[in-house]
């Protein structure tokens, strides 16, 4: 019989232990699928590696895919901190992408040092109130916020899709359905060769850290999201503070979408989030919603994802084995969680019940 | 049970325990909170497997894996939290799982369930939905739904912990009627004259350990205190005299309709003088927890006046009264889910009523660090350090740091909810002593308990609430508990009025 147990002892050494090695037995069982299709599976790991970190190009690809999900996790983190399920990030990332395309699209000419900031505001402002809208029902009358900020992703997706294919198509496309690309004025600069939404992502990491850790607002948050009566008994208006958390993480995830818009892509396009909304519940998941944890995980995050689209072309492996090696590492990580937080023992079975 | 052990992560909640029970008898197991009762009774009753040890009933050595095979062994438990189902009938509840046709053969069920109540002198309508039901009657179900499914040897856990003096007494009767019939019954509790009256052999467990097993005719309420603490305590709880005459909290006319349109309060009025404990008695769900939400602010729907010094308070939120300088310390009955925040550490817990008076947007905890420290030297509460989270504290220790908070916070008033619920003896009297020592302040303090000889013994005044309403106001010092136990229930009858 196999007996589980919950355990609280789990110290920092043992649980890095757990997740070490469930990376190595993620590694040991993929191995025998690359042997199925024909390749030395250390070979194939090794170029994985040379792919996400081999050359300064690739460093900077690899940071490039990293920066979306630092953001998107950092504002996912305030939302699972009030204990919140905001599955929405998706959706906030597309309006705030909506917002600063707007900007771009109608002040293409206003000099930079004016309209990014502009830009900036409006993808938050957008991904903000994306965000609150559930927040206020949550507040207001206890609607599920898991289903409401999901439902929402649709809807934000639908209104960019007919964006694209309405009103902002790009009349000099002769009719194919995109989006003008923006003006230079509304694009990111690069520093040191990467695009700065870099900058942005560090600073948020120090600000986010410094506002949950050492600000009154950032202890409410706290001391909510442990227990909302508590929140009441203190004298905390709890619904002002699960609204504008919210507010702040939709906000967040909103300015994802503008560093996506005017860094990487210079245009609007539906497939502008690349899944990092849903990638981030990942991310910051497993970085246990720290801020200073967050980077560390999403730049390995997309390391796998940049060493994965390598592989395809160094090996000639297809697309989906590859994202099939990332699917099992992640199974594999995800899995080891649950042996931090409980104890299996197995017992023999002497003698099942007994007679009367 | 020979030579059981079970442990959780480190901590070694029984180690080598061996008892026997007889048909025929009633056995009571003893001990603080956190001695190992409940883990040794759940491996009995399947829930848990010991690490090491075996179970013996009727002689035949058992592996009881899961309750199924406990109830298959013929033993039969019944919980201290009721596992019914609300929207179901009695019948319903006791055949449920039981009956494998197809149909639900209701004559057959009811003709069995009639044969055990008049074997064992139960009064109950089958037909009745359990969310109708009394406390008393919500346990009879929860006793007969073991007795048909056949079993000989039963578990009460903490059984009177719910029930009002006289349900008590019904459910004692029914307990010996069970014990002259042949049944072997356990029961655990930490109420040592209930021991004394109606077991017939005792085991004190402390620490995991039994500290020994005597016959209940051979001992007395002072030897199994001094078992079950591993020391002489003392049990008497002192009643400083109220000084002053000031009237520090005053209610008038108080009702409160909650959302689902059901009177919680209706018209109560009462005053507490400055340093005077008014203790507040009912049956659970009588008003007292609406009634001390209402007076701290939290309660948002109710009507009629709340002076406190004199000030109408009723329609303040819990922070306006604190800002107008006005100290209402509550602590409620729900610690973790109320009073403080269960993942949080001491220090963050210390400073959760007054975070926002700093000045600025950042948060200084060096003031709640020192505050913290005090209140564990204070109040001697156990912890490996400050920065520990609450909810891995022991029971005691976490009320130790609510009141302590509380207390820090040189309250006029004090709100108190079953301050010593689920406490061991020990800290339950370090708790009374701090509220005397409050008393003589000359805070006000609205004690709101269960336990009727607590309450007779610290109190100065005690309220009987039921049903929203206050049925009367009693003199502690000349209040019996059978007078109290009628009231709970709703009879007005030797209820004095004594109110100023």
């Amino acid at each position: 019989m196999i007996k589980m147990s919950a355990r609280t002892d789990c110290s920092a050494k043992e649980s890095a232990a757990i997740r070490g090695g469930a990376i190595i037995l993620a590694l040991v069982t993929v191995s025998f699928f690359i042997m199925i299709l024909g390749h030395n599976p250390f070979s194939v790991y090794g170029s994985m590696i040379e792919g996400a970190f081999g050359t300064v190009y690739r460093i900077t690809e690899t940071l490039r895919k990293s920066i979306p999900l630092i953001v998107a996790s950092l504002g996912i983190s305030l939302a699972f901190r009030l204990k919140f399920w905001n599955i929405g990030a998706e959706g906030q990332i597309m309006m705030g992408a909506m917002g600063a395309t707007f900007c771009a699209l109608t002040f293409p000419d206003l000099s930079s040092w004016l309209l990014l900031p502009m830009m900036g505001a409006a993808s938050i402002i957008c991904g903000g109130i994306w965000g609150a809208i559930p927040a206020y029902f949550r507040a207001k009358w206890r609607t599920n916020e898991t289903i409401f900020t999901l439902m929402m992703n649709y809807v934000a997706l639908k209104w960019l899709t007919y964006l694209q294919y309405g009103p902002w198509k790009d009349p000099a496309a002769l009719g194919f359905p995109k989006i003008p690309g923006f003006s230079p004025n509304a694009v990111l600069p690069n520093v040191f060769g990467l695009h700065a939404g870099w900058i942005i992502a560090i600073v948020l990491v120090i600000i986010i850290h410094l506002f949950i850790n050492h600000t009154q607002r950032g202890y409410e948050i706290s001391v909510v999201g442990g227990s909302e009566n508590t929140g009441r008994y203190a004298g905390m208006n709890v619904k002002a503070v699960i609204i504008y958390t919210i507010f702040l993480s939709g906000g967040i995830c909103g300015l994802c979408g503008m560093i996506e818009a005017s860094g990487v892509n210079r245009t609007l396009s539906v497939g502008i989030t690349m899944g990092a909304g849903y990638t981030a519940i990942i991310t910051s998941w497993l970085s246990s919603l720290k801020a200073p944890v967050i980077p560390v995980v999403c730049v390995l995050f997309a390391a796998m994802i940049q060493g994965g689209t390598f592989i395809q072309m160094a090996f000639q492996i297809p697309q989906s084995a590859a994202q099939i090696l990332q699917g099992t590492i992640l199974f594999f990580v995800l899995g080891s969680e649950f042996f931090v937080r409980y104890r299996v023992s197995f017992i023999k079975n002497i003698k099942a019940g007994g007679e009367k | 049970m020979v030579n059981i052990s079970k442990s959780f992560g480190d901590v070694k909640a029984n180690d080598n325990i061996s008892f026997s029970v007889n048909y025929g008898e009633i056995y009571s197991l003893l001990g603080e909170n956190g001695a190992g009762k409940s883990t040794l009774v759940n491996m009995l009753s399947g829930i848990y497997t010991p690490d090491s040890g075996d179970i013996y009933v009727h002689g035949e050595r058992l592996r009881l894996a899961s309750p199924a095979d406990s109830i298959s062994s013929g033993i039969g438990m019944i919980h201290q939290h009721f596992k019914l189902i609300n929207v179901m009938t009695a019948m319903e509840n006791i055949a449920i799982g039981q009956e494998h046709g197809f149909l639900f053969r209701k004559k057959k069920v009811k003709d069995k369930i009639e044969d055990i109540c008049s074997r064992y002198g139960f009064r109950l309508e089958p037909e009745k939905l359990v969310r109708d039901m009394s406390v008393g009657e919500k346990q009879t179900v929860e006793i007969l739904k073991v007795l048909y499914r056949g079993a000989d040897i039963l578990i009460l856990d903490e059984p009177t912990a719910v029930l009002t003096p006289q349900e008590t007494e019904r459910l004692f009767d029914i307990l010996l009627r069970m014990k002259e019939q042949g049944c072997a019954i356990i029961i655990i509790t930490h109420k040592l004259h209930e021991v004394m009256e109606i077991s017939d052999r005792v085991s004190v467990l402390r620490r995991g350990e039994i500290a020994g097993t005597v016959n209940t005719q051979e001992t007395s309420p002072m030897e199994l205190t001094s078992m079950m603490v591993g020391k002489k305590v003392t049990l008497s709880i002192e009643r400083p005299p109220v000084k002053s005459d000031d009237i520090m909290l005053e209610v008038r006319d108080l009702s409160l309709i909650d959302r689902d349109s059901i009177k919680k309060l209706d018209r109560v009025s009462f005053s507490v003088r400055a340093g005077e404990i008014l203790g507040v008695a009912g049956v659970a769900g009588s008003g007292q927890k609406e009634l001390c939400e209402s007076i701290q602010g939290l309660e948002r729907r109710k009507r009629g006046g709340i002076l406190f010094k004199g000030e109408n308070i009723s329609h303040l939120t819990p922070r306006a009264i604190f800002e107008k300088g006005l100290r209402i310390s509550f602590i409620p009955e729900d610690r973790l889910g109320m009073g403080l925040v269960p993942t949080m550490d001491l220090v963050d817990n210390v400073i959760l009523k007054d975070y926002y008076l700093q000045k600025g947007i950042f948060l200084d905890r060096e003031p709640a660090r020192q505050r913290a420290e005090h209140i564990v030297k204070m109040l001697n509460v156990h912890t490996p350090s400050i920065y520990h989270p609450v909810n891995k504290l022991s029971g005691g220790n976490i009320q130790k740091v609510l009141l302590g908070r509380e207390i820090d916070s040189a309250p006029d008033f004090l709100v108190t909810a079953y301050p010593t619920r689920g406490l061991d003896i020990g800290s339950a009297h370090l708790i009374y002593d701090e509220l005397n020592r409050q008393k003589e302040r000359g805070v006000g303090i609205l004690y709101v308990g269960e336990d009727l000889n607590i309450l007779l013994s610290l109190c100065d005044r005690i309220m009987v609430m039921f049903e929203g309403r206050i049925i009367g106001t009693v003199d502690a010092a000349t209040a019996t508990k059978e007078e109290l136990g009628l009231m709970m229930l709703g009879e007005v009858t030797g209820g004095v009025n004594s109110n100023d």
